[in-house]
């Protein structure tokens, strides 16, 4: 059973479209990470999933449970843990107030990692929410949705306004809580973050897919092939199997290769390359590639 | 202990055995060395621990360590692998030779590097039809 499903799924606002015809999938026990660029549509799948927004058109489960169903997305919300942007908590409670508040909901809620995590993130228990720091809710936040032990849990930019020791704080606890079995779904404008804790990515544009894989897959496959000109081509020249885009800056020629890498240098020598180089490809400029 | 580069354009996995196989050959560990767990380990990378749990398991099917049931995974370094380390010594001269060469004659790091990947991918081809 895979964690999340999401088949032809739409959003339309008025006059806007969030979610354009979006196919996902994300499978259990790993990390995926969620990309986009803002105004991508991440926000609102996440909340489609999540029974807080009805789609317009589109089918879509979370563990096995239709989002349609009133029934089944109810069973969605107790089993899956969710960290968004506000964070929603509420401003006047005590830390203290709001962690006992949050525990009466869930039977199986985990003391002890509760009591772990309040020492390990330094929580002022006695402090009102809305005295706290942003770093503090998120961590408060984290704590809440982590002490529930769920099965999967979603996240819409848990590193957004940390500070690094604190991003390496929360990529250490997802790390460890995926290892004990929880799926686990982010969003995150992090590429370096994401390139190193998550299995899968998924990236949109404009309310669709541009790329599911494995990170070790775009690692695998994923090349840039550099060539030095005298005079350089035009960029139409690398138009080939392979070739996800080509760009000329002066005289040198960069060909972002998915496939093909020994071709596409043969190519760039028979155009008289005065020097071709192969590099390794970062998240970064896959991302750049397949949401520009 | 370990180091990984994310965007290395290697699989971590693949990363990881490499540094665990080092590690083996260099002697910094040694037959019946206890592996840290795959959490533990996951959690010190801040990777996947599936990562760790694929590196695990290729370098157990290799031989190189074991893993025990409840117990963990424990560094098999037979005497056959002690042998691979004098090997690994040797192929390092080599290679250090071949590469001052190569230099001498013009060729950048990146173009040496891909001359040995086409090299090797060949030869893996060349192996499994064999």
């Amino acid at each position: 059973m895979t964690a999340i499903e999401v088949r032809g799924l739409a959003k339309q606002f008025d006059a806007t479209t969030a979610v354009a015809g979006l196919d996902l999938t994300v499978e259990r026990h790993r990390i995926t990470g969620f990309l986009g660029r803002n105004g991508a549509g991440k926000s609102t799948t996440i909340k489609i999933l999540l029974g807080m927004l009805a789609p317009t058109s589109g089918t879509g489960k979370v563990l096995g449970y239709d989002i349609a169903d009133p029934q089944a997305s109810l069973e969605i919300r107790r089993r899956v843990a969710y960290v968004g942007e506000d964070k929603g908590l509420y401003a006047y409670m005590t830390v203290a107030e709001l962690i006992r508040f949050t525990r009466s909901f869930y039977a199986d809620w985990d003391a002890h990692h509760e009591a772990r995590l309040v020492e390990r993130y330094e929580l002022p228990l006695d402090r009102k929410i809305r005295a706290l720091s942003k770093g503090m809710r998120t961590k408060l936040a984290l704590l809440l949705a982590l002490a529930r032990r769920p099965e999967l849990m979603i996240l819409d930019e848990p590193t957004e306004g940390l500070d690094p020791v604190a991003i390496e704080d929360l990529l250490q606890e997802l790390a460890g809580r995926s290892a004990d079995g929880t799926t686990i779904f982010f969003s995150s404008h992090q590429l370096d973050e994401v390139e190193r804790i998550a299995d899968d990515v998924v990236v949109i544009a404009r309310g669709k897919l541009v790329l599911d894989s494995s990170l070790d897959d775009v690692r695998a496959h994923y090349r840039s092939v550099i060539a030095g000109f005298t005079a350089a081509p035009a960029e139409s020249a690398f138009l080939m199997p392979g070739v996800r885009s080509a760009k000329v800056s002066g005289r040198q020629v960069s060909v972002l290769v998915t496939d093909n890498v020994d071709a596409v240098v043969e190519r760039a020598r028979a155009l008289g390359a005065t020097s071709v180089d192969v590099e390794n490809v970062s998240l970064r400029e896959v991302f750049l590639e397949r949401v520009s | 202990m370990f180091r990984i580069k994310p965007s290395g354009g290697q699989p971590l996995y693949l990363q990881l055995m490499q540094q665990i196989r080092l590690a083996v050959e260099t002697g910094a560990l040694q037959d019946g060395d206890l592996m840290p767990g795959i959490r533990t380990l996951a959690e010190e990378l801040v990777v996947s621990h599936n990562t760790v749990a694929k590196a695990y398991t290729e370098l157990a099917r290799e031989g190189v360590l074991e893993l025990r049931h409840g117990s963990g995974a424990y560094i098999t370094a037979k005497p056959r692998t002690r042998s691979r380390a004098e090997l690994v010594r040797l192929a390092q001269d080599k290679v250090r030779e071949l590469v001052r060469a190569l230099r001498e004659d013009g060729l950048r790091e990146a173009e040496i590097i891909r001359v040995f990947e086409a090299e090797l991918s060949h030869g893996e081809r060349a192996g499994r039809s064999a």
